[in-house]
């Protein structure tokens, strides 16, 4: 099974993504991220309006075999929830670059953009 | 690392995870599709890493009897029991099925973790005259309500007239396999020891038709909705069969056995806690070692849990302080930064339809 790592993302160790759309970060988990969690039975979410700062605990992702905590993957104020998967959070495994999207966050410091890995060292690192 | 006799037959189709110490199934087309194919049709499981000991001997049953807590000696040719070996002070060293053969010959399937501890155990505690002799066959289960049907198709053995726990040899298109109507999900269902390459057969031959092959992460599942115990989680050796909710497994009319005065002295004072199923509601999963409360004090802890897919809810086992075991007790489980309800239930939380 190859699990796809679109190169216009941007990627965290901690297996968060961020695709940019202006200056707001739609984040997610990777396909690596769902293959390893199986499958998918909860989600908690942020509340909209709250401030998180980069690697700051955003919410968890629990499945059969584990709970993982959401990092944060930039420092923003959260815009918007994806409500629909507290009710069907297997949603995330069919289609995490686009359905399964989780939070939107407006950048508050978009200079760590830089810092986070290409699709090709993120792939590099989870050894795909 | 072992690998399962079966393993070329689905390397490359399978999820891998290590378990005791085996590399094995964790899961093959995904845990829904393998739960539902087993509750509501037929499932099939690699269990080759299950410990299996023969013992022979001339007065095997009087022996074996003296480290259980049930009674074997009632057991006749063909029929088996689901016991646990014991330690001095009633702790359980293994959960395990017991298969009489004959008058002199006995099979135990075990847990994999335990098989060296097991065998051990048992040349220190049973007299010299009695052989245990570890066996490495292929182990496959066939679970489901169509597993009779799809087994019987191999055979012209009759296997309708086997009762649950019953177990008989059969002869196949690739040679004798010896079968038992027994599982580990809550399903009707068979298990069956072959020769490796007889195994892999009847592995491919079950795939060709269509079966579902599950993996562990079902398998776990399945085994805690239908309130079946997991050696290690559930139960160890620093719990009896009292405390474990297997009060059932204990003859005390049998006479002696290893652990019967521990176990006595246990009943006349009352255990202190007990194994109680919960059920919870919404979706989070309460996972081994999450403390359980009642009035705002820890009074047990988790051992087993799932959402289960059967009943859409989370269920657990856990130890609770016996005062707070009666069904319908309303309780509390930590998950993480919150507090949730949960109802002691019956620990058979899933029963298959009659």
């Amino acid at each position: 099974m190859a699990l796809t790592y679109p190169p216009e993302l941007h990627y965290t160790v901690t297996h968060e993504y961020v695709a940019l759309s202006g200056d707001v970060a739609v984040v997610g988990i990777t396909a690596f991220a769902v293959e390893e969690l199986g499958d998918i039975t909860y989600v908690e979410l942020p509340v909209v309006g709250r401030t998180f700062s980069r690697g700051e605990r955003l919410g968890t992702i629990e499945s059969v075999k584990a709970v993982s905590d959401l990092y944060a993957p930039v420092s923003g104020v959260v815009t918007a929830v994806h409500e629909e998967l507290v009710d069907a959070p297997e949603r995330i495994a069919s289609d995490p670059y686009g359905e399964g999207w989780l939070v939107k966050m407006q950048l508050t410091k978009p200079e760590e953009l830089q810092e986070l890995l290409t699709a090709a060292d993120y792939q590099a690192q989870v050894g795909d | 690392m072992r690998y399962s006799p079966l393993w070329e037959c689905y390397q490359n189709e399978a999820k891998l995870t290590e378990f005791a110490g085996w590399m094995l199934p964790a899961q093959f087309a995904g845990l829904t599709l393998e739960h539902e194919s087993v509750r509501q049709r037929v499932g099939l499981f690699d269990i080759s890493h299950m410990g299996q000991i023969e013992l022979h001997s001339a007065a095997v049953w009087e022996h074996l009897n003296h480290l259980v807590p049930t009674d074997l000696r009632q057991l006749a040719a063909g029929q088996a029991r689901y016991t646990v070996l014991l330690n001095a002070t009633g702790g359980i060293l293994d959960d395990l099925i017991v298969y009489a053969h004959d008058q002199e010959r006995a099979t135990l399937i075990v847990n994999a973790a335990c098989m060296e501890k097991n065998v051990a155990w048992l040349r220190q505690h049973l007299p010299s005259d009695v052989v245990v002799a570890p066996v490495q066959q292929a182990l496959l289960a066939l679970q489901g309500s169509q597993a009779t049907a799809i087994l019987q198709a191999l055979t012209t053995d009759t296997l309708a007239t086997i009762p649950r726990f019953g177990h008989c040899t059969i002869h196949t298109p690739w040679g004798q396999v010896w079968v038992a109507r027994t599982g580990y999900t809550g399903e009707d269902g068979w298990e069956i020891q072959a020769a490796p390459a007889i195994g892999q057969a009847l592995w491919r031959a079950w795939r060709d038709q269509g079966v579902t092959p599950c993996g562990l992460v079902a398998r776990d599942m399945l085994r805690l909705e239908a309130g079946l115990h997991l050696y290690g989680q559930d139960m160890d050796e620093t719990v009896t069969p009292l405390e474990a909710g297997l009060g059932w497994l204990v003859d005390w009319n049998k006479g002696d056995f290893l652990g019967r005065a521990a176990l006595l002295a246990q009943k006349r004072q009352g255990v202190a806690r007990k194994l109680v199923g919960l059920m919870g509601t919404g979706r989070r999963i309460f996972r081994p070692g999450y403390p359980v409360q009642a009035q705002g004090q820890t009074v047990g802890r988790i051992t087993s849990g799932t959402l289960s897919l059967s009943l859409g809810r989370p269920i657990a086992l856990a130890y609770v302080e016996t005062p707070w075991t009666l069904p319908g007790t309303p309780l509390t489980v930590q998950v993480r930064d919150q507090e949730l309800p949960v109802t002691v239930v019956k620990r058979t939380f899933y029963t298959r339809p009659q």
